[in-house]
């Protein structure tokens, strides 16, 4: 996030956009309530009619997959009425003059045939956020799961530049970050291309950095992402993988794909705390402590690197994630001698500038958000203050592609997925938590009532889910909620993976795969 | 009787709330909010109340395990570890560094997939580490 999860109830406008808060950030939820209790506007953009739609003072339903279309069309309405901050984009941008030619083409009744939104509606959006004195975007991976994923992030980024709703308290852009540690495995070099603090494995200086400081050789060449992984197994290029605490089996895209090449390995290693799905295809598999037995620090989606603390002891010969690696590292012949985690996370910083100042000691109680570059410093609330990271905010002018792929008469259906309330990821934790498991034991396939008729589906019915790489039996749930011609479901059931179905294209650049977008048969199935 | 509270971090999503665990002769008995958290101030969602619940679930896995003749039986830390490493100098003799990828993870954390990808860079010579949060 640029701005802080407490910023938001001091905004005049807030748009969500891909995201379903409610459910997926309940605590970021609890700050558009108060937000609106102070009088703040509320805009929801998503194709499902999610929670908050109900809460909103404007809710638009685009058609899967058609954001840039709807941003642009925003834009348009901002500059033909003047509505733009010109100061901020004077003194702070660059590339205006791309940004308008482009989107000057996306009236609000081009932009209305391609998202299914009323010209009127694409107005009163780009009124509510620009005329407010301080507008903030919420978005999550209904924005990033698609083939266009870095164009949608970039045409927010446009927006809000263009009104200069960033750089300001109460401002921004906002992913929030579906698992708790998302930030925290990309800051710390859980990425092909980069070191800890997103420093460059190609760039020379930093890579001498690594070395002199880890006493060993480095490869300048980027690895592979792991949606390339896949592919690079089958093809025999990979041999050996080491999994920590995943669970691609059922996490990833085009699941039997997955399968096929994870069986192909020749090593494959999993650091676990249960027995998962890819855990019983392994050849090794290591116990692993859960986050109530370790010591260490999770950094959330606002920056804030915040202290976990032992409070038990794993269970039976269950071992800590950091021994474990240490205990391989040594075998293979690389030294580490840590004696706890405190020791890394003084080694993380001497050699990441965003977290140069965080230490033990200093993470009491309330963390710190980094940019934190030194013992003195107190963190960094915002981002974007005086200037961007490159200096001057750089707009795109983007142009709207379909996804990849749309229904047709084979696979009438457009399938998108997410979370549900009370699960998360792949299920390995809250399908394991009696209460949550509880209150709900399957997965279902939200249909709309006018499409359910017509199939010929009841409440309740098992229906087959068929697309161009799989098919699945699922129970359905017949609701509104979804758009007619719109399924939708929820991917943490291993006997109804949804996974099996998802399209693997890949946005070119940040290498997402399009799971919010893919085209689908639903029959009933006795 | 012990009672301890230990103030820790949800393990669920990126909001990153403060929890307390409540801890009885070093058994985790529930989950409390904590008050003075910025995120959360005293509140949480029905998973952070649930949240030590899978800790303690009997399914966790307590010993290593390593595959002979098609299945996995239980093994010692010895035994796992050192064919661990054995296959993955194998590997890299035979196939080179970029034959082994790391997948690192946003459920650990930051000094663990620090760590991680340090075996993968330092140790094992290779940048194929990424991360499932794209999904
Ligand atoms: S309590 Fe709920 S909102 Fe808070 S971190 Fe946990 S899952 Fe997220």
């Amino acid at each position: 996030m640029t701005n802080s999860i407490d910023e938001i109830k001091y905004a005049d406008c807030i748009f969500v956009i891909g995201s379903n808060t409610t459910l997926a950030h309940p605590l970021v939820a609890t700050r558009i309530f108060q937000a609106r209790d102070n009088g703040a506007r509320l805009i929801v953009a998503d194709p499902r009619k999610i929670q908050l739609a109900s809460f909103a003072d404007l809710y638009v339903r685009q058609r899967l997959g058609t954001d840039v279309a709807l941003i642009n069309g925003m834009m348009h309405v901002i500059l033909k009425n003047g509505w733009h901050d010109e100061a901020f984009i004077g003194e702070r941008t660059e590339n205006f003059e791309e940004l308008k030619k482009v989107v000057e083409k996306y009236t609000p009744e081009k932009s209305s045939e391609v998202t299914g939104i009323s010209p009127e509606d694409i107005t009163r959006m780009a009124e509510y956020y620009a005329k407010a004195p301080r507008s903030t975007i919420l978005y999550a991976m209904g924005i990033t799961q698609h083939t266009t994923g870095v164009d949608n992030v970039k045409s927010l980024a446009n927006l809000s530049m263009l009104t200069g709703n960033v750089g300001k308290e109460s401002t921004g852009v906002n992913p929030l970050r579906g698992q708790n540690n998302v930030q925290g495995a990309c800051d710390m070099g859980g990425l092909p291309n980069v070191y800890p603090g997103y420093q460059a494995v190609n760039a020379v200086d930093i890579r001498t950095k690594f070395e002199k400081a880890w006493k060993v050789r480095l490869s300048d060449k980027p690895g592979l992402t792991l949606t390339d992984l896949f592919p690079a197994i089958l093809e025999g290029k990979v041999k050996a993988l080491v999994v920590m605490g995943e669970n691609p089996l059922v996490s990833d895209p085009d699941s039997h794909h997955v399968e096929k090449a994870l069986r192909a390995l020749e090593f494959l290693a999993v650091i676990d705390i249960f027995m998962t799905p890819t855990a019983e295809i392994a050849h090794v598999v290591l116990p692993a402590a859960s986050f109530a037995e370790k010591d260490g620090t999770f950094t959330n989606t606002e920056r804030r690197v915040q202290r976990i603390r032992k409070a038990i002891d794993p269970p039976g010969e269950a071992r800590q994630d950091w021994v474990i690696i240490q205990e391989i590292s040594n075998r293979v012949g690389y030294q580490m001698n840590y004696s706890s985690p405190e020791e890394i996370q003084n080694e993380i910083a001497s050699l990441t500038p965003s977290y140069g100042g965080i230490t033990y000691d200093r993470l009491g109680g309330e963390g710190l958000c980094w940019p934190c570059p030194d013992k003195e410093h107190p963190g960094t609330k915002f981002l974007h203050k005086d200037r961007f990271a490159r200096g001057r905010g750089l707009f795109h002018g983007i142009e709207y592609i379909p996804p990849a792929e749309s229904p047709d008469d084979d696979y009438p259906f457009w399938l998108t997925t997410g979370r549900v309330f009370v699960h998360y990821h792949t299920g390995t934790m809250t399908r394991n938590s009696p209460s949550l498991d509880q209150e709900m034991r399957e997965g279902y396939l939200e249909v709309n009532p006018a499409d359910a008729s017509a199939i010929g589906l009841k409440d309740g019915d098992k229906a087959k889910i068929a697309s161009r790489r799989g098919e699945i039996i699922s129970r359905i749930f017949i609701t509104e909620r979804v758009d007619k011609g719109t399924v939708f479901m929820s991917f943490h059931f291993l006997e109804a993976r949804a996974n099996v179905l998802t399209n693997p294209a890949l946005d070119p650049i940040a290498k997402i795969p399009e799971y919010k977008v893919c085209a689908v048969r639903v029959e009933k199935w006795e | 009787m012990q009672l301890k509270h230990v103030l820790t971090i949800c393990p669920y999503c990126g909001c990153g709330c403060g929890i307390y665990l409540e801890v009885l002769d070093g058994e985790i008995i529930r989950t409390i909010p904590s008050k003075t958290s910025p995120v959360n101030q005293g509140r949480l969602c029905i998973k952070g109340w649930s949240a030590h619940e899978f800790v303690v679930s009997p399914k966790r896995l307590k010993r290593p395990y390593l595959r002979k003749q098609e299945k996995l039986h239980e093994a010692s830390w010895d035994e796992v570890l050192d064919f661990t490493a054995s296959r993955l100098r194998e590997i890299r003799e035979k196939h080179g560094p970029d034959s082994i990828a790391f997948l690192a993870s946003a459920k650990c954390t930051n000094e663990e997939n620090y760590l991680l990808q340090k075996l993968a860079r330092a140790a094992i010579g290779t940048n194929n580490i990424d991360h499932c949060a794209r999904l």
